[in-house]
This record gives structure tokens, sequence and C-alpha cells, in this order.
């Protein structure tokens, strides 16, 4: 009775949602992330979630992306489902473990769920998760639907402990932010603490790795079969065969959008799981003569049916100037390449100007950039290497403070580099969650060569970017600087204040002028989770 | 039936608030949705929009195709006008006059509002001076909402209810204002179409 209501109310769901739900209903015992747009709101809605409390479900943030993945596959080996979450470049985080992960296999399942961002909306690059996928030799699940992000993180875990492999879920930022009705299915027990069966499983010493590399390999034929079979990809027949045309997960509701009811001329190979179905992708060769690849993201697919000659039968897409070769994919790409004439729309007005995201007024950030400023006037431009988060928008006016953004921890590193190079001082730009992501370990490398660099580690005490979630940094960011080695007499904490503008130029000429490491400490929190933090008081 | 809209306002004015009351009025009126929204960096008081479609058939994509809106809904008078390439030829823009100026060289207001006027089918209604006069500017969005009203095809009652709805938890003062704003929104731009 239970299950029959849950499947007949529909849950209104943005994509993210569903996957948190899904989870949750797949008798997952743990999920493990590290926040960032457009993957943060699945972790978010597990912490929230009623019966996650009730059962306890593991739902605090870690470190970073490696930590996230390395202990979901702890509580894997133990026999239990986890799932880890990250957005495309914290796979580059967790890469190590993800291709090693799919070496040593899964004891419980295990999915990793990976949030793409083409078009760059909130991210350095659009890179395409599905080469991970294809890299480390697993099943990859691309969900077209709401509905299909619900079922896949629901099943996954099981199709994980089918194929012993980690599963990757794929999504972009379209799905992750779109809502739509999802139906829920029966609530899945989670697995008992169980052993691997094969004491060695987790032990990738050579011998051992070359025999699971083996196994691995030999899997691949099952990993297809279990594509070929699954509901999630369909040959859907038409009549003009003209054109065949192969979509990718959210691409095939583009596609459909232009044939109302469903009745698309043309024969479609559906594709939201991979590797991809050969049957289906062998039929389309038969019987089309052209094939037109719809796929967000790179053009992944498109290159394998190309091959390197082109001998066969003509491929279009992205490659070809069909679509564009970058950003996302939208309705009106795709009816240009099929040809449809449309209405273009309005024009924008010229009187329209930019209005780009900014840090926020009151932001701690501000103070810093302002004091950074005023202490750098003496010296040649371009010494400020920054990092990810919402300090950097000081590359923006009316800062314009900073020379590099590159990834998560880069600006101690690459300040340190440019030290080395002879540009004294360099100064380091990172924020404070940013510093225990991935900065310790650059500090640990300028401290032990006295590098004159100077880091300014502002705290705002929260992961501000994507909404404020709890800092792994938070309270601790003295000790760690001087567990690492910095000179206590150059570390500095100051509260970025307008009243105490003189006193952090002060400290910042101070600190630029020393030939050695320093670390000065702007800390203020975050004036949106302040406020957010008193709303949930009331 | 179906309703292609693009809700746009600025990172922080809560445009969601009125996805969420019409999600809720299209739910109690059976109709399918899907509803693509702006996260991440572009909040920070950078221009945010969402794609919203209601329909009583199956709809396949998140994002309405360009040149098909059926309507633009914006809480900020410049933001109206940067989604124009979605209207359809018989769309509505139906925009709030009040603007948002958090950038150094945001636009003379009366250029933007002539660009508004230029266009055949607009709703310009200044939301926060009416939202004042019933209780709250907080309420201009559902003042907007009012506004948009005549071009959604959804009953207006439901919308009322989806109101009643999302602001029940916070009282009946609260339920009240916010219904009193989505009426006068609805009147002035029954009277001013």
């Amino acid at each position: 009775m239970k299950l029959k209501l849950l499947t007949m109310h529909k849950h209104l769901f943005l994509g993210v949602e569903a996957i948190g739900q899904g989870a949750i209903d797949g008798g997952m015992s743990g999920v493990y992330s590290y926040p960032g747009t457009p993957s943060t709101e699945i972790t978010e809605f597990i912490q929230e979630n009623p019966i996650a409390e009730e059962r306890n479900i593991h739902r605090k943030w870690s470190a970073n992306e490696k930590t996230a993945l390395e202990t979901a596959l702890g509580m894997s080996y133990a026999g239990k489902r986890a799932m880890s979450c990250m957005k495309h470049v914290g796979l580059n985080v967790a890469a190590d473990i993800f291709v090693n992960a799919a070496m040593t296999g899964v004891n419980g399942g295990l999915i990793v769920t990976v949030a793409d961002d083409p078009s760059m909306h909130s991210s350095q690059n659009e890179q395409d998760s599905r080469f991970y996928g294809k890299f480390a030799m697993i099943p990859v699940l691309e969900p077209s639907s709401q509905q299909e992000a619900y079922d896949m993180a629901r099943d996954g875990f099981a199709l994980s402990e089918l194929t012993k492999v980690p599963v990757m879920l794929r999504i972009t930022t379209r799905l992750a932010h779109s809502r739509a009705g999802v139906a829920r299915k029966e609530v899945l027990p989670e697995n008992e603490l169980v052993m691997p069966t094969d004491p060695r499983q987790f032990i990738l010493l050579p011998a051992i790795a070359r025999r699971k590399y083996k196994g691995l390999l030999e899997s691949q034929s099952l990993f297809l079969k279990l594509s070929e079979e699954s509901e999630y990809n369909r040959y859907e027949e038409g009549t003009d065969h003209s054109l065949g045309i192969v979509a990718c997960g959210i691409a095939y509701n583009y596609l459909m959008e232009h044939f109302p009811g469903g009745i698309c001329p043309f024969s479609v190979v559906k594709v939201s799981q991979y590797p991809l179905p050969e049957n289906h992708i062998n039929r389309l060769n038969r019987e089309c003569d052209e094939i037109l690849v719809l796929e967000e993201g790179a053009p992944m697919v498109e290159e394998m049916l190309k091959g390197f000659f082109s001998n066969g039968t003509p491929i279009k897409g992205r490659l070809d100037g069909t679509l564009p070769r970058d950003g996302e994919l939208n309705p009106d790409l795709i009816a240009k390449a099929l040809g449809k004439e449309m209405f273009e729309g309005f024009n924008i007005p010229e009187v329209v100007v930019n209005r780009p995201p900014a840090l926020c007024a009151g932001c701690g950030h501000q103070d810093a950039y302002l004091a950074m400023n005023e202490a750098l006037a003496d010296y040649s431009k371009g010494r400020v290497f920054s990092d990810i988060g919402c300090y950097t928008l000081g590359a923006l006016p009316p800062y314009e403070t900073i020379s590099s953004c590159v990834d998560m921890g880069a600006s101690i590193t690459m300040a340190k580099g440019a030290a080395d190079a002879g540009l004294i001082p360099s100064v380091a730009m990172i924020g404070d969650s940013t510093f225990t992501h991935s900065g310790i370990t650059g500090l640990l490398d300028a401290v032990n060569e006295r590098s004159s660099i100077t880091v300014v580690i502002s705290d705002n005490e929260s992961i501000s970017m994507t909404g404020g979630q709890d800092s792994s940094a938070f309270g601790k960011i003295e000790s760690i600087c001087i567990g690492v080695g910095v000179d206590p007499a150059h570390i500095h904490t100051i509260v970025p204040l307008r009243k105490n503008h003189e006193e952090m130029v002060r400290i910042f000429r101070e600190e630029f002028a020393y030939n050695g490491v320093s670390v000065i400490i702007p800390r203020r929190e975050c004036i949106q989770r302040a406020s957010s933090r008193k709303r949930n008081k009331k | 039936m179906k309703s292609d809209i693009i809700l746009a306002g600025v990172g922080g004015q809560g445009i969601l608030s009125i996805a969420t009351a019409l999600g809720e009025a299209a739910l109690s009126d059976n109709l399918l949705i899907k509803q693509a929204e702006t996260h991440g960096m572009s909040q920070r008081g950078g221009a945010v929009y969402s794609h919203m479609r209601i329909s009583d058939q199956p709809i396949a994509s998140d994002l309405i195709p360009g040149g098909t809106a059926d309507l633009i809904l914006s809480v900020e008078p410049m933001e109206s006008l940067r989604y124009l390439p979605y209207l359809s030829e018989t769309g509505y823009l139906v925009t709030n006059t009040t603007p948002f100026v958090n950038i150094p060289n945001y636009p003379e207001i009366e250029a933007v509002m002539a660009e508004i006027r230029k266009f055949p089918r607009y709703i310009a209604i200044d939301a926060d001076a009416i939202a004042k006069e019933v209780g709250s500017t907080r309420a201009s969005n559902m003042v907007m909402l009012g506004a948009a009203s005549p071009f959604i095809d959804i009953e207006f009652s439901k919308i009322e209810d989806g109101i009643r709805t999302i602001f029940g938890r916070k009282g009946e003062d609260v339920v009240n204002m916010n219904l009193e704003a989505l009426r006068r929104g609805r009147q002035f731009a029954e009277e001013n179409r």
C-alpha cells in the first residue's frame, strides 16, 4: 500500500534532488562529496532528508573530491552502498582514486556522480566526464530526464554490484538544475557489513594489479551486453532513412522537442548507458544514409563512430560544423542541424548591458582586496595568484587585483613558482575551504624552500561560492600553518573591516617585504551565511 | 494548453518564488511542468533567468526554443529585454519598472523604458510601489505574478491556491498580503493590456 502511494504521487524534483532521493531509496549508506556547481545540491538534499537522518546515512562534506571518493570506496570495501558527488573538474582531483577504483572493483555498490558544466556557467572548463568513464573502462549512465536520474541513482548500486566496478552517473548543468515530476519507487534496505570475498581484491600490488586488469578487460563484454539490453538505451525506428540520429542523454529531449507526440521521421538511437550499445548503432549504420550525433559536451561518440579514415557512413555533429564544437546544446541548435526553419525571436536592444556577478555588498574579500591593492601599489603589476571561489571576482573592476585562477590550490604553488623565477614578492590569494581542499601541500613546498611568498587565506568560515556549506578549515587554519612549518611570527589574523584598513595595509606591506613564507588571514564570516544563519534561528 | 515562460531578474531578487507559486498552481491543475533554473556563480548579483514550461502534454526539452516563449516575466526592467530572442511573435512582455542598479554602467532608465514601450504587447508595472501599498515590498514578486496571470492559461483560483500553499506556514496575514498583491497585479494588467 505504501509503495503504491509513493509511485502515484509525483515529486517536483530538480535533477540533483532526484539523484539524492534515488540514492537514498537505493539503500545508500553514505554520500561523500565536496561542493561544486552544478553537483552541490545532491549532497545538500541528502543532508536535509528525514530518511537519511533516521537511517543516519553518512552525509557530511569531505575536504576534497579525492578524500571523498576514497572514503566512499572504503565504505564499499565494507560491503555497503556509497555515492560520491562532484563537479567535472572535481573528478580531476579524484582522478587517481577514480581510475584505480575501477581496478580494485567494488564490494558494496559504488556510484560516482559527476556533474559537467558545458558552456562553463560556473566553471573554468567544459571537460566531458564520459571520457573518464571510458578511460577507467566502467559503465556510464547519462540520464535524459529527472525520472531517469532518479532511477539510475536508485538502481545504479545494483548495477555496480553486478558488474563489480564503480558506475559513473554523468549529468550536465541543465538536467542538474531543471525541475520535473518524478515518481518514487520502493525504498530499498541498506546492505549489511560484509567483507570482500577475495581478501586481496583491494591490494593493487603489480602482480595482483595485472590479474585485476585482465579481469577488467574481460568484463567489458558484460558491460557491453548490459548496455545493449539496457532499458535506458533503445532504437526508435523511423520512416525516413536518409538520416539516422544518435541522441545521448539530455540531447534526446532537445531532439524530441521538434517532434510533438514523440514521432520523429528519422530512426533514433537513444543512448543513456555506456559503453555504446553496438547493436543499435550497427543497425542505424545499416539502415540510414547519414548519421547525426547529438551529445552534450565533447564529440566523444562522434569521434568513435567516425574513426580515423572516415570511409564509411557520413557522420555529422560537432566535428563537421553541423553543431558548434563547444558549448552546451539547446533545441535551437538541433533545429538548425535538422534544417528546420524557426522564428529567430526579437533582437536584444543595445541599451542592455552585461550584469556580471559581483562580490556582495559588505563581503570581507572586498576589504582584503582594497588593502592588498594599496600595499601592492609600490610594486610592479601581476603579482597576485588567486584561486577558485567568490574571491576570483577580484579579477573584475573595481579591484582587478588578481592575475590567475586555474585550479583548486594553484594560487600558492604558482606564487611559489613565480617567486622561484625571481618575481619577489609573489602573493597567493586563497579561500579557507580551498586552502584545506588543495592548498596545504603547496604551502609545505614553499615552507621547505623558504620561498618569498605571502599567502593570504581570506577566511569567510564557509564554502560560499556554492551556497555556504561548512568549511573543513573552520577553526584550524593557524594551527595547520604552524604545523606545516610557517614561522608563527609571520602569521597574522585580522578582521577585514573598513575601520581596520590602515592596519591591514601595514601588515601586508611588512609581509610583502619579508624574505620567506608569511600567511595573512583576513577573517570575517561570509555575510550570506551570516544572514541565512540568522534567518534559520528565527 | 501550453505556457512557455521566461522568468528574469537579478540574483537575489527571488524569481524562483514566482516559479514555485506557479508550479504549485500547475500541479494542482494536473498539468506537467519542466523548469530550468540558474544556480551557481551568476546568483551573486548577476543576471538570472528560469525557463518555465507548463503543458497538458508531455514536455520534451528543459529549455524553451528561441522565438517560441509565450511570456517574459521580469522583475527588473533591463532584464526583461535580455531574453527577447526567446519571445514568440505573439508573446507578451511583463516587467517591473523598478530598476535594480548594481552595476556602474546601468543605462538611463528612460532609455530602457523606451525600448519596452516600443514592444507591441507589454505590461510595465511598478510592482514595488503596489507591494508597499499592500503591506511590504517583499510581496512585489507576487504583484508581478498577478500582472502576468492573464497571459498564463491556468485558472486564477489555482494560482491563488498556489500562494496559499507556499506561504501557508507563515500565517494568515502573510497569505492575505500576498493574495492581495497578486490580485492588484492582475487588476493592473487587465486595465492596461
